[in-house]
Formats: structure tokens, sequence, C-alpha cells
């Protein structure tokens, strides 16, 4: 079947199976940030934002993207011009193997576009899903907090700002 | 001995870390071809079985098949998948496939297809007539006279003169005493005989293995795979499919992940060989399932600990025997078990030390190599060990620690007499901070206010446990690293390096030693590992021996380069070498004239007297300097349900000069994180018939951000001279504090020893009903 969809900004169209899953299908479109741990929906890795929702895109059906809009990592911040979550990621040191890094940034920006100051607990309940086995989480905890102090991320052209994980 | 750093002991970023945030393609999967055939592997459904037959006629006619391996169809060359030097110290007891299985996961049958449900397709037809055997699946079973044999075959053997013992299931033994241990005994006050059981775990990196093969234009098959050890894999592949080191080449990009688990040679024989038989890419990517049950564990060990000690606090005997078990291969078998005691028993002084080391082979997953190596597991058993013996003497734990453990100048007669599969090295101790560790460490904690359990009252209480702990740096006279470096137009430099990142950031600390030693800025230097092809030789990223073993290499090598830039920068500046310091990127006049590093390589490369600047160094250690550290752990019990939370954690480390401080302590809570997950939720579950129940996230867990205490990381600053700028390892010691300092806090709070990890609530919760029907 075919299936279309704006993927980071862009119009993109697909042939797939109908049973492909998201993930799959979004490395096939180029989008090698989206990294596959676990396969079952425990990792987090595979997070990225579908029609403003952060969801774990190899519990998906790509079928389910057709006419919506689909974000990873790649969208929202490069070398020149990272978003103020991945500068911040990167300053603190918290990147190390990176492999869960673009779920982690994904689901983080999720909930800072939707409450630019989450406290604590707010973070971690929200990151639940993400796993990180290098950082013990907190090096990449006092990056968030350094987001969180310094307000709102300005959003970059064309992502979403409304919605989140619930 | 040069301590005002430019570059070195600096939190500068991680070479790689924005291009990781930003989410470009640099791991295996993401350099897959489009065309790559896909692997699968039929696994075995039995712990213990001979294939009587396999039919696979069905499965070639399956659609977008391309090619089965099988046992009747590959080489029959016997071998370890432990990723050691060679001669390896693990016994060769492996086939690329076999006629018979030994574990449930164990490798039946290969397919190569178009598509992943091409290739299940011709998994699910490969017809395989088993006649099973009696399992073994336990330490006990394995070691009982007249066990089932799980290595018959006559090809097992070992290719370096250590016990082996196949018949009886024995894998490796190891054994050592000094003084007289009984005497030692007789000799106490007061003695203790305990025994420790660590489960098994899984390093769980959030990539799994994957590995993929092509063959290049020339017929050489270029392997690009998830590895800790490039070199070994050349090596070992090599050996396995029966073809030249020289057709082969290995390439790691970054790894997502590794822990020891990628020290082992386990998908790249399979894409290898796929390659030649098919002339395609194959591409395989391990399953989280498949990566919990049919990659490397942490070997499960029994400990049993007797010492002895004298009223005053001495330390008259030491004596611990373990035995692990290596599973159905004897990977890692000989060292790990090893480790356990020589890592361990220096760390406090006795005069008479008893050891013996053992491990069997059992139907159950294989161990391997995990962060910590033995010591681990040993740690556990050793310092709850110390906090009972403290409490016998009546003297603060802390106390008792920090008058018997070992101290710079000291040497313990242990690291000579255990090595690895042969003697061992000579070594006093050089740097060590471990009496700050445990001073500072205390005092972030508040172990002062800690109080007894007897005090304490109410469904929720708390309690305060610490752990002192050491690990070393290389294997001294084993391991080698090297480096090349060359000099560009520009002034910046090839930094090429056998050493492998596997996520830790050790690209980014070589980088600033060799920053560091050529007088110039990070952004100069260009870091490429690891590519057998391009890279010089390193055994690679295991045994705590990247930072400094392999940092002593690029210090090495910086040097020789600087030596040359010295020579052409004298010509320009017209004085003599010694007259000027390479500093800011710039070669430097005593009055100020400078020439820049641009200016050299263009006079070099293009001008008079035209050479290449570079040099290739490689270093070995004939020391093994360990890091010291004293972890601290707060925990909450719940007296109703068993459950232990951890409050608190802090880790208080001498890892020498911390090259990049940021870095260490990110070693040092991951390391944490992990072993805390892995003394409170982290276990296998099997069936009566060895099949892991519980191959998942779901089921297995591992703490995420929500999990975790706060963790307090504090660098204690010390100068290991041997290591380059001052720098010990930093990588392993940390993840082995959680299991005692959690165990001592239980006790703490409500006065019950937990000695068989994890500390899962129902466990604490059975203790506590135990201890309350105990007669006061």
């Amino acid at each position: 079947m075919n299936i279309t969809l704006t993927l980071n900004g862009k119009r993109r169209t697909a042939d797939i199976h109908p049973n492909a899953k998201l993930s799959d299908v979004l490395r096939q479109l180029g989008c090698a940030s989206v990294k596959m741990g676990c396969n079952e929906g425990a990792c987090g890795s595979c997070a990225v934002s579908v029609n403003g929702r952060v969801i774990n895109s190899c519990l998906a059906y790509a079928a389910q993207a057709d006419g919506g809009t689909v974000e990873t990592v790649e969208s929202i911040g490069s070398l020149d011009h990272p978003h103020p979550i991945q500068a911040a990621l990167v300053e603190e040191g918290a990147v190390q193997c990176g492999f869960c890094m673009p779920g982690m940034i994904m689901a983080a920006k999720a909930l800072f576009d939707k409450n630019p100051s989450p406290t604590d607990a707010e973070l971690a309940i929200h990151l639940d899903g993400q796993l990180c086995r290098c950082t013990g989480y907190e090096k990449i905890q006092s990056a968030l907090r350094r987001v969180a102090a310094h307000g709102a991320p300005v959003p970059s052209p064309g992502s979403s700002t409304k919605g989140g994980r619930s | 001995m040069k301590r005002n750093f430019n570059v070195v002991n600096k939190s500068v970023r991680k070479i790689d870390s924005l291009s990781l945030a930003t989410g470009k393609p640099m791991y295996v999967g993401d350099f897959k071809p489009a065309d790559a055939l896909i692997v699968k592997m039929l696994w075995s459904p039995h712990a213990h079985a001979r294939i009587v037959s396999i039919d696979t006629s069905a499965a070639e006619q399956l659609p977008g098949v391309h090619a089965i391996l099988h046992h009747g169809n590959v080489p029959r060359i016997v071998h370890t998948t432990a990723g050691q030097g060679f001669p390896e110290p693990s016994p060769y007891d492996t086939f690329m496939f076999d006629h018979k299985v030994r574990h449930v996961g164990d490798r039946v049958a290969a397919v190569a297809a178009e598509t992943a449900e091409q290739a299940m397709a011709a998994v699910k037809a490969i017809k395989v007539v088993y006649e099973e055997l009696p399992a073994v699946l336990s330490i006990e079973a394995a070691l009982t006279p007249g066990a089932p044999v799980i290595h018959d075959e006559p090809e097992a053997h070992v290719p370096i003169p250590v016990p082996y013992e196949p018949q009886r299931n024995l894998a490796a033994r190891v054994a050592m005493e000094v003084g007289d241990f009984e005497a030692g005994l007789k000799e106490a006050d007061h003695a203790l005989d305990l025994e420790y059981f660590t489960d098994y775990a899984q390093h769980c990196p959030i990539e799994p293995h994957v590995a993929m093969a092509h063959l290049a234009a020339d017929g050489r098959v270029v392997i690009t795979t998830s590895t800790q050890v490039p070199f070994h894999v050349r090596r070992i592949v090599a050996q396995t499919l029966d073809i030249p080191v020289r057709r082969i080449r290995v390439i790691k990009p970054r790894i997502g992940g590794g822990f020891g688990v990628k020290q082992e040679v386990l998908l790249e024989d399979v894409v290898a060989l796929f390659a030649l038989r098919t002339g395609r890419c194959a591409f395989w990517k391990y399953t989280r399932e498949e990566e919990f049950v049919s990659s490397r564990t942490r070997h499960p060990e029994k400990m049993r600990v007797r010492t002895g000690v004298k009223k005053d606090g001495t330390i008259t005997a030491m004596g611990l025997d373990c035995i692990t078990n290596t599973g159905a291969y004897g990977s890692h078998a000989l060292t790990v078990v090893c480790n356990s005691g020589s890592k361990i028993l220096p760390l406090y002084r006795a005069a008479n030390i008893h050891f013996v080391g053992e491990s069997c082979y059992t139907n159950l997953p294989v161990g391997g190599a995990y962060r910590g190596y033995g010591a681990t597991q040993s740690s556990f058993a050793v310092d709850c060990t110390m906090d009972e013996l403290a409490e016998l003497l009546g003297i603060d734990s802390l106390e008792f620690r920090r008058r018997n453990a070992i101290t710079s100048g000291e040497t313990s007669p242990v690291f000579r007499a255990l090595g690895e599969g042969k003697a061992g090295v000579e070594q006093s101790i050089g740097s060590c901070e471990l009496d700050r560790c445990i001073t500072l460490g205390a005092r972030a904690i508040g172990w002062k206010k800690r109080g007894r359990w007897q005090e304490k009252t109410g469904r929720f209480r708390r309690g305060i446990g610490m752990a002192a702990l050491m690990q070393g740096s290389s294997i001294p006279e084993i391991d080698m690293g090297a480096a090349s470096l060359k000099i560009n137009d520009d002034g910046s430099f090839n930094l090429l390096m056998g050493a492998t990142d596997l996520g830790t950031g050790s690209d980014t600390v070589l980088a600033q030693i060799a920053a560091e030693t050529l007088g110039c800025d990070m952004d100069k230097i260009i870091v490429y590992s690891s590519d057998t092809d391009m890279t010089p030789f390193d055994v690679g990223a295991y045994a705590s021996s990247t930072t400094y073993l392999s940092g002593m290499a690029v210090k090495n090598v910086a040097e020789k380069v600087a030596k040359q830039m010295l020579e052409v920068a004298s010509a320009m500046l017209e004085c003599k070498a010694r007259e000027i310091r390479l500093e800011n990127n710039r070669a430097v006049r005593r009055d100020g004239q400078s020439v820049s590093f641009g200016e050299i390589a263009l006079r070099a490369l293009y001008g008079t007297d035209q050479h290449q600047i570079g040099a290739v160094s490689s270093r070995i250690s004939h020391k093994s300097p360990p890091p010291f550290s004293a972890h601290f752990a707060e925990v909450e019990v719940d007296t109703e349900t068993g459950r232990v939370k951890v409050l608190r954690y802090v880790a208080a480390v001498d890892c020498g000069t911390a090259i990049n401080p940021k870095l260490a302590e990110g070693q040092t809570e991951g390391g944490v994180l992990n072993g805390i997950s892995y003394a409170l939720t982290e276990q296998y579950l099997f069936s009566p018939k060895g099949k892991m129940l519980n191959a998942g996230f779901s089921h297995y867990k591992i703490f995420s951000m929500r999990d975790k205490p706060a963790i307090t990381t504090i660098l204690v600053p010390s100068y290991e001279k041997t290591g380059p700028y001052g720098a010990k390892s930093v990588s392993e010691i940390c993840i082995n504090g959680p299991l005692p300092a959690i165990a001592n806090a239980i006790y703490n709070a409500v006065g019950v020893r937990m000695r068989t990890s994890p500390f899962t609530s129902e466990k604490v919760w059975r203790a506590l009903q135990v201890k309350a029907a105990a007669p006061a």
C-alpha cells in the first residue's frame, strides 16, 4: 500500500507492506536517528513525534501515520544550530554511547513543549520509558534541569507544540 | 612531571556527542545497504541435545533464501568466542556450528534471505531431529560425580597450560596460598565462615549486537561490527573460517554500549561466511531476547569467605573459595574467577591468604566479560564480610576498613601469585587516596548519624552502608595499545588508534592527551578508531586499559611527533630545538618569535627537506595500578513488603588524574546505577528445563530515571606516575560498590544480612520473617 506523510516538514510517500512498523519505514526513508533497542516498546530508543504525540515507533504501524505529521530528531536541531535540549545534553557530558539519545530528546522535547519548567519528578515520570544504560541518568537530568531553568526552549520551525506523551 | 594542564583534566566536550545527539548515521545498522541479505538464526530449544539430523531442503526452496549454514556445511574448527589476546586463556570449546547443542539459545542453523520475514520463514522450515540429553542446570549438579558431560567432544582443549577437565565439567581452576592459612585461622580471636551467591545478569547495551559483512572489489571480507575488540574479531574470524587474517578487514563505527558483552565474537563469523558464500552483504542484528539468551552474561558465582581476625583488628587469615557458572561455554571462565581473587584480595592486608577459583560448565546461558569482571562478585562477598568482622570486634566498620586497607608504597603477594592464565606481575601501590575517599564519602552521606539497626523502629527503616573497592588499569605484560599520528597542511593532526571507543568517550580522552602533549587545541585532533586496515593494533576496550595503556601509547606518539615538529621549527626559527616550546598551536622561541603548526606542516610537506611529520607508537604496561573507591548507600527498607529503596548514593573515586572529569563522573554514575539495578532487581528466571523466562525489558528490570537515587560522584585526585598525565582507570571499579554497600545498608536498617543477590522484596521479606521467628 502507499502512504503519504509529512516527515520532518517534507511531504513523503512510501510503498509499504500493510504490516510494516513505523520505525522500519522511517529508517527506510532515511531517518537513521530512529534507533531500535528492543522492538517491543520497552526501551524508548525509537520514540518519535506523530501528530504532536511522542510514541514508540516500533509499536506503531506505518499505515497509522498515513496523512499525518512525523518528526524525528533530525528535524529539531543540527550541528550548527542544535536544539537547546541537544546543546544542554552535550555540554553536560550526558551523551555517552548516544544510542538512546534521539528517543530521549524527542520525549524530553514533548514535555518541554507543553511545560517549559518541569520539576525533577515531572521529568523522571515523563522519561520513565527512555532507557539509558551508560549514564545513570545523572547528567541527563542535570542537562534537562538546565533547560528547565532557562525556560521554554524555542521551538524549531515547523515543530508542533501541542500534545506530548500521556 | 607536568601538573598544570591546558587540555587534560578539563571537561572538554565529548567530540562525537553533538553528532550523536543530532541523530547522524554513525552505528553499524545505519550503514546497512538497502539490498543487504538479512540473517536469522535457528536456536536450540533444548538445554542439552544431540542433533540427529538436520534437513534444510524445504527451507532452501523458500522465496528469497540465499544460503543456510549448519554443522554439516561449515568448517569444524574449535575456538573460543572470547575476544582476548592470543593465545587466549579461555578454553577452545566452541565450533561455528556443532552437532550438539548445549543451552537453550545455542546455534543450530543460520539463514540469509532477502528480507527478515523470508529468513524467519526459512528458519521455521528447517527440520531438526534432536536426541535430548539430561541437562545440567546448576553449579552443584555440574560438579556432582557422574554428571552429564557437557563438553565430551575430543577437540575441547586449552591453548595455554592451565587446568582444564571437561570430563567433569570443570572449565577452569586456579589456586594460590600465601603463608599458612589454617594456622592464621587458629591464631585468630574471631573467625567467620560465610557463603555468598551472585546471580546471572546481562549488560543490556541499548544497541544489541549487530554486524554485517560484504566483499570488497578485491574479494576481501569487510566486517562492520559493534565490537570492543576489532583486532581480536579479525583474528578469531580468520581462525574460525580458516582464511588468512589478511583477507579480513574489521571496521568499528560508533558503538551503542558494550560493558564487556561486545568483547566477544558472536556474529562476525556468520555474516563473513554468508558474504563469502553469496557474494552479497549479509546483515545480522540480535533481537533483545537473543541479547539476553544467546549473547553473554555475568558469570553467577558462589563464594565462601573464611576469615580470622584478632581483637585488635588485625586480619590473620583471609580465604576465598569461588566457583563460577560459565554456562555452556568457557568464555572468560578462567580469567573472571581469577579476577575475583586478584582484584580484591590485595585490598585488605592479611598475613595468610588462601584462594581457589573454579569455573564449571552448565547447560545455561554463557558467561563472559562484564564490567567489573569477577571483582563485582567477590567485592560483595569480601566487603560484606568486612562489615561483619567489624561488628564482631565492635569497631566502626569504616575504621576497620581504613586500618586494614592497602596504601601507597605497599605491595601484596597476590599481585605476583595471580595473573591471567599465568603468574601475575609484582607491583607496589603507587598512587592511593582510598583513605581520603572514605573520609569524603562518609562526610557526604552523613555516616556518623547512621545509628544502629537495633535503635530503628517503624515500618520504613533507613540504613547506611559502605564498601571499599579497588580494580586495576590494564592487564600487565599482556595488553598492548598503539596509536599513529600525522600532521596535515593546516597544522591539524590525524590520530589513528586501535583503541575502541564503545561510548565511553575514550576518543575524546585520548585526543585530550594528544592535544596536551602537542600543545594544540582539541579541534586540531581528528580521531579515527578503529579499523584493522587503517589503525595500529590495540587489544581493545577491556580490562580498564584504554585511558591508562592506550593513553600512554598516544602520549608517546605525540611526543615523537612533537620532536619532529621541533626539528622543522628550529630550522625556521634559526635556533636550537630545545629553545622552542610548543604551545597554543605554535612553536615559540624564547624571545617570543614563533611559527604556527600550519607553517611547520607546510614547510615539511611542500618546502625544504620534504617529509611527513608522523609516527607510530605502542605501549605495554608492567603495572596495573589500581584505582580506589569508597561507596556509600543510604537505603529505606519497607519491613512489611521487604522492598528496598536506595535513597542516596555517594561514590568517591581515586582514578588518578581524571583526564576529563565530566566523563569520569559519567562512567562512575553509569556503573553505579547499573550496579544498583543489579543489586535490587536484575535476575534471570529459568524454566525447569533451562529456558530463560524473562528475556525482555518488560520482565527484566533495568533502572530508569524514575527509579534512580541521587548519585553523588566525588573525584579524589591522585597522580599515578606510570600513567599518562597521572591517570588510572575509572570505568569498571564503579560497578562493584552497590552490592556490598546496599547489603551493608540493609543490615544497618533492619539487621538482616543479605548474602544472595539480587535483594528482591521477596528475599528481604523472607529474611525479615526468619529474623522475627528466631529467638532473640
